[in-house]
Parts: structure tokens; sequence; C-alpha cells
């Protein structure tokens, strides 16, 4: 049941930067979501209880913004595809990071989506985010009419339009640069992805050849036999360190550099999509202006004032949209870098950590003589 | 003379009572290093032909079937000055038995092709660095051919698996892997074969000379020194394949044997079992490894593929900090996956190669405790035969033909004698193959103990370099902003 919009300014009543998913619950085939928020005014919290459509809901609320002048300019913070307990293996792939690790980085990802949102300027602003994390309730899982911003539904001779040589040089290159960038983050998210996927196959190599081992410990007396039971038994612990540290190596590799490369490669698409959306205005406003001008007098004033909104709602497009591409830079850089120096501080402490356990097995078997 | 000219030396028969088909487990063959001659129950005959190899210097000339020296004089029983003039002869042996005295190494390398085609061969060049006096230098190489390798293997097992020696599996044949080479295809796989065999060849070699009896083989020496060595034919003979299937055949004949053995010797009985848990448990880790070897080798592919692909990502990049940082992080993983690739060889080389080695080892251990049943066999077919002919005599006895009498009468006089014979071969065979189980026990525990400490140092390696690599990364990452 949705409430009703009041005609006050709306401002959000929480943190924007200390949203958390902090849980998330199995139910059968449902996975549940714990969003906590902090009180703007006081020291109260909100516990709310969502699912995958509860999610969607806010993001169609948020696509739906017509009334938002240039809206289509803006560059809307990616959701995660759906995930599900069980998850056939192509949701999985299609997932990729956020499918790994007990969905923890999945957790992650619909938190920084929830974050961001709540940070943008224009998007804070829209009900159905206050709702969204403060009502008790589940906002409401009807399906909102939809959008201009489902690409799922644009024909496929709109994909054309793709292409369409620009009017201005900023967006021209822009859209040059994120179509590279897009395909080559694409391409290190994926390959990065299968580098994960084998240390978790070694991993488990590593814990079979220990369990091995184990089996070849012989009873006995002989001085040889118990050497050498010894020695497996030995040898059995140090591949279990093994294991465990190409766990911890996958592991980090997932909660950092992943989810950073997966969160860049998506944001990546937002800005394609935002682009493209431009660009189907653009041509919408040559269209009309040909039209103006082609248009017999009759027609004439009409195809005017066609064209007249077409170019103010271009304007603001553009100036939403460059606005948007300075911020997303200077965010991408930075998401990059958190990333990377955390991938890095993570693998080095789990390097440290293992070379030490390694020595002392070494100096142990060492001393067995 | 003996007529079987493989047989150890005509030792008196051992009092052994009728039930049991073997020494009596406690007495004789505790293998105490301290007391060298505690298996030495038995006198040398005077008339033996041992006598011969005791009393010369240096190893036997090749012709001759080597009869292995084991320690057969007690100084307890010993008054007489000649056979007391040898103790220093069989100390010495002993000694060098011993281990601590072994100084040897063998280097198989420079793997290097000869002729084109399908004639064209791999020649290695075998060095050998020795302290020890059986040598006339202490360093010294040749060249060989895998076939050669081959030939000595067979030689040695002709001449020692039959009498209890373990004799060490010559490294495995692969037509795939030899055509590639002789094809003349320098890829990265054929490297790799090349490598694979260069050091399998080396390891033979190595466990080869490690045997105190197979070292001072005539057939070794001549391997190891000879500039020349005559062309090994017919090396079908005993490649591990060979000796597997001789196995099978052996085991086939055991259980078609009317009388079964009955092992009243529990050690025997319990060491034949070990062996069998033993090679099921060693075949689920070898299997085990070299899927571990497998998927490093995975893992080396795909860091490569990312460090592309980061590369890529770093030269689109606009952002000056970012995009050299990105080229940082192409680096490390390049660098990284050399170390996946130094470790999926140590994975490789260490274990699975060892473990390879040890299955295929056990392989003639099998096959040397099938000799023995066989020997017990022969033995028994040979009592069942003077049973028969003394049966056979009683009868004549009372007919009048003297001439078929006295034919019978010489006839179970030699049975007697080879009666004996087998018998005297079983207790030889039984005795040499609890020396020998012994070593390849104590062997198998240094062997795997020496593996996994260089293993642990190749991790501990790793381990430094990986953090060398993500220390120099650090910086570049905090400097993006």
């Amino acid at each position: 049941m949705m409430e009703e919009v009041k005609e006050v300014t709306p401002t959000l009543s929480v943190h924007a930067d200390n949203i958390k998913v902090t849980e998330v619950l199995k139910e059968g085939d449902t996975l549940t979501f714990i969003i906590v928020s902090q009180k703007l005014s006081g020291t109260g919290e909100y516990h709310v209880d969502r699912t995958y459509d509860d999610f969607e809901w806010l993001q169609q609320h948020l696509f739906s913004q017509e009334d938002v002048p240039g809206i289509q300019g803006v560059i809307f913070p990616p959701l995660p595809a759906k995930a599900q307990v069980n998850a056939s293996a192509k949701v999985m792939k299609q997932l990729g990071f956020l499918g790994l690790e007990e969905w923890q980085p999945y957790c992650k990802a619909l938190e920084n989506f929830l974050q961001q949102i709540a940070a943008h300027s224009i998007l804070c602003k829209n009900k159905a985010l206050e709702i969204f994390l403060t009502s008790s309730d589940p906002p409401g899982r009807q399906r909102v009419r939809k959008n201009i911003f489902n690409r799922l539904s644009q024909a496929v001779v709109e994909m054309r339009k793709e292409s369409h040589k620009d009017v201005d040089e900023f967006f021209q290159t822009e859209r040059d640069h994120n179509l590279v960038l897009t395909g080559c983050t694409k391409t290190a998210t994926e390959r990065f992805l299968d580098v994960v996927l084998t240390e978790q196959k070694i991993a488990v190599a590593c814990g079979h050849f220990s369990a091995a081992l184990q089996l070849c410990v012989e009873q006995g007396e002989d001085p040889d036999k118990q050497a050498f039971s010894k020695a497996c038994v030995k040898l059995s612990e140090v591949f279990n360190s093994m294991m465990k540290n190409m766990t911890s190596v996958a592991e980090n590799n997932v909660n950092t550099l992943g989810v950073g490369l997966d969160l860049e490669s998506r944001y990546q698409e937002a800005e394609k999509e935002m682009l493209f959306r431009r660009t189907c205005k653009l041509v919408e406003l040559e269209t009309a202006r040909r039209n103006a001008e082609k248009a017999k007098p009759v027609k004439k004033a009409a195809m005017e004032e066609v064209k007249k909104a077409a170019e103010t709602e271009f304007d603001h497009i553009c100036g939403v949209a460059k606005q948007e591409i300075a911020q997303f830079h200077g965010l991408r850089v930075k998401m990059l870098q958190q990333a990377l120096v955390q991938w890095c501080e993570k693998q080095l402490l789990t390097a440290k950590e293992k070379a030490d356990q390694f020595d002392q097995h070494l100096q142990a078997f060492r001393g067995m003589a | 003379l003996l007529t079987d000219k493989s047989g150890p030396a005509s030792l008196p028969a051992e009092d052994i009572s009728a039930n049991s088909n073997g020494p009596k487990q406690d007495s004789l063959f505790d293998d105490d290093p301290e007391d060298l001659f505690a298996e030495a129950t038995e006198e040398v005959s005077l008339d033996s032909p041992e006598r011969e190899v005791l009393l010369s210097d240096g190893p036997s000339p090749a012709i001759t079937p080597i009869t292995p020296p084991t320690s057969v004089i007690t100084p307890k029983t010993c008054s007489d000055p000649f056979l007391l003039t040898l103790y220093s002869c069989f100390l010495k042996i002993e000694e060098e038995e011993g281990g601590d005295s072994f100084d040897m190494h063998i280097s198989v390398s420079d793997p290097e092709k000869v002729g084109d085609g399908m004639n064209a061969y791999m020649a290695y060049k075998v060095t050998t660095k020795t302290s020890m006096s059986l040598f006339k230098t202490d360093e010294f190489s040749v060249k060989r051919r895998f076939s050669d390798f081959l030939g000595l293997h067979s030689k040695l097992a002709s001449k020692y698996l039959h009498i209890g020696y373990i004799v060490p599996p010559a490294p495995e044949k692969s037509i795939v892997g030899m055509t590639k080479v002789k094809v003349g295809k320098e890829d990265q796989s054929s490297n790799e074969f090349v490598e694979k065999r260069r050091s399998a060849l080396e390891r033979y070699l190595m466990r080869t000379v490690k045997h105190p009896i197979l070292l001072k083989d005539p057939d070794v020496l001549q391997f190891l020194e000879s500039s020349e060595l005559p062309r090994a034919v017919s090396t079908q003979a005993l490649s591990s394949a060979g000796l597997l299937r001789m196995v099978n055949k052996a085991a086939d004949a055991v259980n078609k044997m009317t009388i079964k053995m009955n092992e009243s010797d529990a050690w025997f009985e319990e060491k034949q079992q070990h062996f069998e848990n033993l090679d099921v448990q060693l075949r689920k880790l070898h299997a085990s490894v070299e899927s571990l070897v497998c998927h490093r080798k995975e893992l080396s592919v795909n860091t490569a593929q990312f460090a592309k692909s980061a590369a890529m990502l770093g030269n689109s990049e606009d952002h000056t900090a970012l995009s050299r940082a990105l080229s940082q992080l192409a680096e490390v993983e390049e660098k990284i996956d050399q170390l996946h690739q130094d470790q999926a060889n140590a994975d490789f080389y260490l274990f699975s190669e060892l473990l390879g080695d040890y299955v295929r080892l056990i392989t003639a251990v099998k096959g040397v405790f099938d000799h023995r049943m066989k020997t017990w066999q022969k033995w028994q077919d040979s009592q069942l035969l003077l049973q028969k002919k003394r049966e056979a005599e009683a009868k004549l006895q009372f007919t009048n033909k003297p001439d078929k009498l006295q034919q019978a009468k010489d006839e179970i006089k030699e049975l007697e004698g080879k009666v004996q014979q087998g018998e005297r071969d079983f207790e030889q065979i039984s005795k040499t193959i609890r020396k020998e189980v012994s070593r390849f026990e104590k062997e198998r525990v240094k062997d795997f103990k020496m593996i996994i400490i260089k293993y642990l140092e190749s991790l501990v390696q790793t381990q430094q370099q990986l953090i060398k690599y993500w220390d120099a990364f650090l910086p570049e990452a905090k400097a993006i902003s």
C-alpha cells in the first residue's frame, strides 16, 4: 500500500552514508534483506526487511520521475541482477562476483545502490526512497507502469541510434570513451572471475590431498612405518594450510577488487544507458527540427511547439548529463582506488600470515629429522 | 658345479621344521645396524663359487652372473685364518652399504637432438661425481640415449629380480611425446616432455646406484663410465609396462598353482598386504596431485589472461594515476602468474613424479614377492617329483630290471640335489627380500621427507616473493586520486 505523496519538498530522514544491508535471510526460494539506517534527528535506527521486488519498485519509481527536468540525463546507480536461492548456472554467471561468498558481495552491492541514491542530489528527493528505507510495511509489490527507461522494450531499430553522430564534441568523446571502457572493464571482470573460480578449485584439490594423506597413516611399532606416518600427518597439515590460504586469497579477491570491478562495470553500463537516452533525444530533436522546417503552414505552429519542447528537454538533459559525467569520473576513480588499495592490503596481510605459517611448518619438519 | 647359474652360493640348509616354508621370523633377520653380522648364521663352504667373488679385488667380470656378497660369515663360529681375513673385505662392503659413506651424485643434462626425422633421438649427458674408490676418476661423463637406459634396466632385471632384489623400474616410454620431438616440434609441450624425461632418467640412475648391490654391477659401471655402449635391442622387454605384464602373468601362474603356498611366515603375509595397501593409497595420492597440478596450470593461464585485460584497461584509462596503477596491476599479475607456474612445477616434479615413481617401484616389489612364490613352487614341484621317483624305484625293486633300477637311482640322486637347491634358493630369496624390503622402507621415508622439505622451502619462497610484489604495488594503489 503506497502512502500519499505529500506536497512538502521531500527530504531524506536518514544519513545517506550509513545505510547498511546487514543480513540476508533465506526463506524457501526468496532472499530477504535487512536494511538498517540511522535517523538524522536523534539516535534512533530504522530496521526494515525488503525483497528484490522492493528494490525494483524503488528503481522503477526513480525512472518514472517525468516531472523532473533533465531526469534522463541522470546516471542511475545500477541495481544488480536478481539473486535467487539455488540459482541456475545462467543466473550465477550473470551475477558473477556477486553470486559468491554466501551473498555477502551481493548485500554490499545493494547497500552501495541505496547509498548512491541517497547521496544523489536529484534522486534523494524522491519519496519512494524514504518509504523504502523507513516504512515498516513493504512498499508494495505491484508493478509500476512501464517506463521509457526499460531498454528491453526498445525496438531493435532504436539500437541503431547508438552510433548516431553527436553535435557536441564533449559528448562524442565521452560516448567513444565509454564504449571502449565498458568493453575493457567487462572483459577484465570476467577474466578476474575465472581466476577466482580456479583458485577455489585449487583450494578444494588441496583439501582432497590433505584428506588422502590422512588415510596413509599406518599402524604399528615399526619405526619406518611410524616415521612415514608422521611425515604424512605433517604434510596433511601443510596442505590444509594451503587450502585455507587459497580460500583466503580467493575471498580477498572477491570482496575487494572483484566487487570493485563489478561495480565499475555496472556503472559504465549505467553511463552508457544515459548517453544512449540523450542520443535518442538528439535524434528526436533533429527529427522535430526537420519536421518544423518542412511543415506546411497549417501544421507549422504545432511543429514549432514540438520542436521547442524537444529543444528545452534536450538542453535540460545535456545540462544534467554534463554534471553527472563530471561527478561520475570523480566517483569511479575513488571507487577503483578504494578497491585496489583494499585488495592489496588484504592480500599483503594474508601473504604475510601464510609466510609465517609455512615457515613454522618447515622448521617443525626439519626438526622431525 | 651348480646347474642353476643364477642361484646363490650352496649354503648348508638350515634346520627348518616341516610345516614352515621359511626360516623362523624372530631369529635371523633383525636389521640391526650395529651388528653387521646379525644375519650371518651360516658358514661359507670353501668350495662355493662365492669364494672366488670374495677373493677378487674389484668388481667381477661381466660374464659371470653376480652372486651378491651378503654377509654370511659369523665371527663367532669362525676360526679359520683364511676366512678371518675375509672379514675386512666384508666390513668394507658393509660400511659402504651402510649409507653414510655413499658419496655419489649423478646428473642427466644437456638433452640434444641427434639425427633427423623418425630416426632422430635425444642424447643425454650423464655426469657422475663421486669420491668412491669404485671408480677411476671422481668426475666423468658419457652420452646416452633413452634406449640405453632401458637396456641397462633390462639387464639388471634379468639378473636380480628373480632372486629377490628390488630393481628400480626404468622410466616410461612415450610414443606421442617422442614423436613430437622427432618431428621437430619445438613448442612448450615437447620441451616439457624432454624435461620430464630428463628428470625421470636422473632419478632412475640415482635410485639404481643407491642400491649397494646394483652399484657394483659391471653393467651399471659400464653404463656410467664407458664412452661407447653397444646399442640395446629389444628394449620392449622390461619397461615398467612390461614389468607389470610380467607381474600379472606371475600372479596368474600363482593362482593356477595346484598346491597353495602355506604362508606360515607371517612377516611375508603382512608385508604383502602392506604393499597392496600402500599401492592403493599412493595411486589415490597421485591422482589427487595430478588434479592439483592441472588446476594450477589453469590458474596460470587465467592469471595471464587477466593481466592482459588489466593492461588494456590501463591503456584505455584517461585518469593518469589510475592508468598507471592499472598498468602496474597488470605487471604484478604477470609476476604472480610466473609464481603459479613455478608452484605448478614444484607440485609436479616433487610430488606427482615421486608418487608415480613409488607406484612403479611397488610394482617391482610385488614382482619379487611373486618370484619368491615361484621359487617355492619350483621347490615343491621338485619334491613331488622326487617322491614319485622314489615310489617308482620302490616298485622297480621287485622287478628284474637292473638297468632301469640304476637309472631310477641316478635320477633320484639328481632330484635330491635339485630339492636341496630349491630349498636353498627359497631361503636365499626370502632372506634377500627381507633385507631389500627393510632398505626400501627406509629409503621411502628418506625420499618423502626430503621432497616434503624441498616443497615447503618452495612454498616459503613463493610467499616471500608474493609479499614483495604486494609491498611494491601498495604505494601505487594509494597514489591514485
